[in-house]
């Protein structure tokens, strides 16, 4: 009989482990599904995986990668912090959208004024509105005692009454028949998170990932502010005779969360989005969480689990007009891949092992 | 053994993945591309855009190859979208909702041996033509119906997104409604999707307990139809495609829109090197809008009415929107027995007198 005994320690091994053979396991769950809907399992898988990387047309699928899992990795970063220490904030989405809102209200302020000092302005105004709607469930945590948990996903719902409200109303754009969105950014140089080498799929959001990966593992290992969230995480009681300041630690997580969730949405509206529409958000915010979990909450990890969930959608939309794969068959996918992962992460803390029945 | 039997036959699907996107530059299919903004199983708009791909199939069978990518947001995952079907190929591709406009341009900038038509838009490039159908010839002969059948007077409309073409369609059933039923009131509800259907039922049912008994619809799902069917005594119209399974009640009749012919000549076109750049805005004449069997719950009388209007706008005897006619605050636009301009409808941003309440802006 199999029965399932606690490590003493968690495995270090099934920790590196799990994600891959989650991947490993979701190919196969995959292709069986695909399989049942009449297509090539081979053929599905590997156009999903190996047509954007490698494929005829890989140079235009590479760089979009980068724009794809750029937001991706960024909120992720942010959350992982977060939910090291136990915090968490559910609601990267709702700050994605008011980042986005902040950032291309101060940029459409200027409109059309031409200056190197407006883009720099739209960045601290994203972040900021991702910070500031991070402190309302980080407040009413501290000063009240709420669940994290709750407040963030539903402040999720009243920013996406917010967006549609501005776009239709506040940052409509003046000269677009009536139809609801604002002016596209694209069409605005000063305002426009340009390609910073054509072709390239780099833009200042992706940057900002790759920034944030390396202060993130900075801040874990080498800092004192890292070594409380890794200790509070895994120890609270310890954590506060280490003199850590609960309070003060959920205000930083949170915060720092929004702010990247707030500079993503920034990013994202004023480059290959374009424009503030009504449904401009399109689930970065929650997929973080799985690329956060997928990434085992360590910064390299994410930076390839945002990259891998990135061709996963690429992928996906290939295999979508290539062999005429429905769209839902595509998310059932992604969804699997965080399935298997919390599925077989299971192993980490867990042994299996064979028990003979009479031992009682 | 297994194992090795395994690979065996995956290494021939690989190539085979491989050598799927190089032999489709190769061949001399010509190969035609759709964006879908809804899923093709939406019964409404995407249904019917996706009906047109498999006349477009059927019509041409080996010569052609269509593909489709069905629920892409307007936006940047739109430019992705019409990217990679232009890079597989593509030599023709239908972009199918307004807001995949810019998109579309931006794309054909890249493309410019591939041609592009982008429905309902109004921005056009040497490789970029626009088309649509002129659905409020269909509204007015519902306007005819709804002005006719309706007891409390009350219509309700579900509208989509304060756009032209949706004001246009408010306008032209009042307008028709109005003619018949000089007591009627129009109640629009801005739903701000062309397809939610619980959004869409929740509208309805507002609409039905603000005494609507009448329903229509410029939404594509069917929640509206399934709403006034649970509260009964209420007509609906089929929006874009049919959905005659709510026929004869509450369904009465419906606007069809009929891509099919319009595919199957612009697919031509590119087959025979003719393709040029062009604005197409047809109707009920030319067989782009349909108007669905009109139910025996409607009486004979109106029914007989309404056909003659449909015969009329399909000679071009009449257009549905003559004189005298004037705006919402009561300047005038049309002398008596004048017709409006296309300029003017296509960029109608505004209410025909007696239509309470405002667009929103």
């Amino acid at each position: 009989m199999l029965t399932l005994e606690k490590r003493p320690q968690p495995s270090k091994f099934w920790t590196y482990m799990t994600p891959l053979v989650a991947v490993i396991v979701t190919m196969i769950a995959g292709g069986m599904l695909f399989a049942a809907l009449g297509k090539n399992p081979f053929t599905a898988i590997g156009t999903i995986f190996w047509e954007p990387l490698f494929g005829e047309f890989s140079f235009y699928y590479r760089p979009q990668l980068l724009v794809k899992g750029g937001p991706l990795i960024l909120i992720a970063i942010g959350l992982s912090l977060g939910f090291r220490a136990g915090i968490w904030n559910i609601g990267a989405e709702g700050q994605y959208i008011i980042g986005a809102i902040c950032g291309a209200a101060v940029g459409l302020a200027f409109y059309p004024a031409e200056s190197w000092i407006i883009f720099p302005l739209m960045v601290i105004a994203g972040a900021l509105g991702g910070l500031l709607w991070a402190m309302i469930p980080a407040l009413l945590k501290v000063r009240f005692g709420t669940n994290e948990i709750l407040v963030s996903l539903m402040l999720v719902y009243v920013a996406e009454q917010l967006l549609a409200s501005m776009s239709l109303g506040l940052l409509k754009n003046p000269e677009g028949f009536g139809f609801p969105g604002s002016r596209n950014f694209q069409q605005y140089a000063s305002g426009h998170n340009a390609e910073l080498i054509t072709g390239s799929g780099m833009h200042w959001g992706v940057v900002a990932a790759f920034i944030a990966v390396i202060f993130a593992y900075i801040l874990l290992n080498r800092h004192i502010l890292g070594f409380h969230i890794r200790l509070t995480g895994q120890a609270p009681r310890a954590a506060r005779f280490a003199g850590v300041n609960p309070k003060l630690l959920v205000v930083f997580c949170l915060g720092a969360s929004g702010a990247l969730a707030g500079l993503a949405g920034l990013f994202e509206v004023s480059g290959p989005s374009g424009q503030i529409s009504i449904d401009f958000n399109s689930g970065y915010g929650f997929t973080a969480i799985i690329v956060a979990f997928l990434g085992r909450l360590h910064p390299v990890g994410i930076l390839l689990a945002g990259l891998l969930m990135a061709l996963t959608y690429i992928g996906g939309e290939i295999a979508q007009s290539n062999l005429g794969l429905p769209a839902a068959a595509i998310q059932v996918f992604q969804g699997m891949l965080l399935f298997f992962l919390l599925a077989i992460d299971m192993l980490t803390n867990y042994r299996i092992k064979l028990t003979n029945r009479r031992v009682a | 053994m297994k194992l090795t039997k395994l690979l065996t036959s995956a290494a021939p699907a690989f190539a085979l993945a491989l050598g799927l996107a190089t032999s489709a530059m190769a061949q001399d299919k010509t190969k035609v591309g759709f964006i879908y903004v809804g899923p093709v199983g939406d019964g409404g708009w995407t249904f019917e855009h996706d009906k047109g791909r498999l006349e477009v199939e059927a019509h041409f069978g080996d010569k052609v190859e269509t593909v489709y990518q069905e629920s892409v947001p307007e936006g940047a995952d739109a430019e992705r979208a019409i990217t990679q079907m232009a890079l597989q190929g593509a030599d023709l591709i239908f972009t199918t909702s307004f807001g995949y406009m810019e998109p579309t341009l931006s794309v054909a900038g890249k493309f410019p041996n591939v041609k592009f038509e982008h429905a309902t838009g109004y921005k056009t490039s040497d490789n970029v033509s626009v088309y649509s159908a002129r659905f409020y010839e269909g509204r007015a002969i519902q306007g005819h119906i709804a002005g006719s059948m309706t007891k409390s007077n009350v219509i309700g409309y579900i509208a989509s997104f304060p756009i032209p073409e949706v004001i246009r369609g408010i306008n032209s059933a009042y307008i028709h409604a109005k003619k018949v039923n000089p007591d009627v009131e129009f109640k629009v509800v801005w739903a701000f999707t062309w397809f939610d259907p619980a959004k869409e039922a929740d509208a309805a049912t507002a609409l039905i307990e603000q005494g609507a008994d009448v329903i229509l619809q410029h939404t594509d799902s069917k929640a509206p139809q399934a709403a006034a069917e649970k509260a009964g005594g209420v007509i609906t119209f089929g929006q874009a495609s049919d959905m005659s399974e709510y026929a004869p009640l509450p369904r009465v009749s419906s606007i069809i829109d009929h891509w099919g012919p319009y595919y199957i000549a612009r697919t031509q076109a590119v087959m025979d090197g003719t393709w040029s750049s062009v604005n197409t805005w047809d109707g009920i004449g030319a067989g782009m809008v349909g108007i669905g069997e009109i139910s025996d719950a409607v009486p004979a009388d109106v029914k007989a009415s309404a056909l003659a209007l449909k015969a009329a706008i399909a000679s071009g005897e009449y257009h549905p929107f003559t004189g005298p006619l004037n705006k919402q605050d009561g300047s005038a636009w049309l002398a008596d027995g004048e017709v409006a301009d296309d300029g003017t409808l296509a960029g109608m941003g505004f209410y025909v007198e007696g239509i309470t309440g405002d667009i929103p802006n």
